[in-house]
């Protein structure tokens, strides 16, 4: 092994899931996000549109990712999250995964999110910048 | 986790202990090597197809009907499915499942994603340490997409018994282009979205490249088998010419044929020179030398290769 490859190897790239959950179909903001966390140096996962909250926590399983990113924007966070979460207990990932939620999110339901355990919540037009850098600094596995 | 409970747990097939022990070995940290030989004695019973072939030929879409028509069969499937990381921020985006996702579900079935993370050959250098996890873990089939990047897209060949070309008309990627390297190491070629005007054709002229390659009467000759994976059109048929390459390979002992061992041989010596002996050129007083004489107009660049050329061949000549 060249020494330039031993340096990519010891250098692990966060991997992150990116899901949507639910009926609705549109992934724009999700396919945005998954591209700027990719030019970060992310591995990003992508599942595509109508995921089950079983699909997607099986998924990180298997997978092994650092995060999970919901993208959800048809107002039906409170149906999907506490399910994700529920699972993420049940496969004994909560709390070592990071959990993200992006979408329209009024303030009283981001609240009872993050005490459900969501770890953060990005509203439309969060710079992505701002969510690369919450990763980072919140990733627990190194 | 402990590496004995990984292990365990790997050995036991549970999901969580196989994800984890994979990103060790693709991390390749220290705990790789005793995961991998704890799990040696249990490894040598699946059996690993290569889906390779160009990007848009429909790889993934195959997958997933091979995983349905294995499981059908009540056979347990792995998949590691590879894409490339890019060269210059070190991301990869890794959507192969999108089209496998209704099958996260199944108990029977493991899907693994990975970036290339700098390793060329169509894997990386964690796929074969995946391959060994998941049969360690149980899974009866293991089928691992490659990155689709054409010519260079054969190191799968190293790991697979059976490696499966994937070609579709109307991609420009038509028989011309595929003569070498692959050609070689494909056991079967599939024809996909052979419900496209063009599919006979290309059939023809895979035909005609095949019927020129030199074979003895006891190789293996690569059928060619029309596929419509959307519909699932072929894919038995496809199931069963993997079966029959799988009956040819048991009985020379599951060698694999000279003629793909060579191509393979070359390929990684290749990849090694590049990696390793061009830096060292690259970075020696000859090479700059080199590049002084062309920039200043006494030498070509085709000649100036050719004075570094001749130090090398000197220089192996010493060594022997």
């Amino acid at each position: 092994m060249s020494s330039a490859k031993k340096q990519r190897a010891s250098a692990r790239p966060v991997r992150v899931l990116i899901a949507k959950p639910g009926l609705d179909s549109h992934d724009r903001g999700a396919k945005v996000v998954a591209r700027a966390l990719r030019d970060a140096g992310m591995e990003v996962i992508y599942t595509g549109l109508r995921q089950t909250p079983e699909q997607i926590v099986e998924t990180a399983v298997q997978e092994d990712v650092d995060v999970i990113g919901l993208s959800i924007l048809s107002g039906a966070h409170m149906t999907w999250v506490p399910r994700v979460i529920e699972l993420m207990k049940e496969k004994g990932i909560f709390g070592e995964v990071l959990l993200l939620v992006g979408g329209i999110i009024p303030e009283d339901d981001a609240k009872a999110l993050k005490e459900m355990g969501v770890d953060e919540i990005f509203g439309p037009g969060t710079p992505t910048d701002e969510i690369i850098k919450y990763i980072r600094d919140n990733v627990r596995r190194g | 986790m402990k590496v004995e409970e990984i292990v365990r747990g790997v050995l036991r097939g549970e999901k969580r202990a196989i994800a984890r022990a994979i990103s060790i070995i693709e991390d390749g940290l220290p705990e790789a090597k005793a995961i991998l030989s704890a799990l040696e004695p249990h490894t040598g019973r699946a059996y690993v197809i290569g889906i390779t072939g160009a990007t848009g030929a429909g790889k993934s879409t195959l997958i997933h009907k091979l995983i349905q028509a294995y499981r059908r069969k009540g056979l347990k499937v792995g998949v590691v499915a590879v894409d490339p990381t890019s060269p210059f921020t070190g991301g990869a985006f890794l959507g192969d499942r999108v089209r496998m996702q209704d099958l996260a579900l199944d108990e029977g079935v493991f899907i693994r994603s990975m970036a290339t993370r700098g390793s060329l050959g169509g894997i990386s250098d964690a796929t074969g340490g995946a391959v060994k996890v998941l049969d360690a873990a149980g899974f009866d089939i293991i089928l691992v997409e490659t990155v689709g990047a054409g010519q260079l897209d054969i190191a799968v060949a190293g790991i697979a018994h059976t490696v499966v070309l994937v070609l579709a008309p109307g991609l420009g990627d038509d028989i011309q282009a595929i003569k070498a390297g692959i050609m070689e190491i494909a056991d079967i070629f599939v024809v996909n979205m052979a419900d496209r005007p063009n599919a006979d054709r290309m059939v023809v002229d895979l035909m005609s490249v095949l019927e020129v390659s030199p074979f003895n009467p006891s190789d293996w000759r690569p059928p060619i088998v029309k596929t419509v994976a959307l519909t699932g059109e072929g894919i038995e048929e496809l199931v069963e010419q993997i079966e029959k390459h799988r009956a040819y390979l048991a009985k020379r002992g599951m060698r694999p044929s000279e003629k793909k061992v060579r191509t393979l041989l070359l390929e990684a010596l290749r990849r090694a020179v590049v990696s390793d002996i061009l830096p060292m050129i690259t970075k020696s007083a000859k090479f700059d030398a080199a590049v002084q004489m062309v920039v200043k107009g006494q030498v070509s660049i085709d000649a100036g290769a050719e004075l570094l050329l001749s130090s090398i061949k000197q220089a192996l000549r010493e060594m022997e």
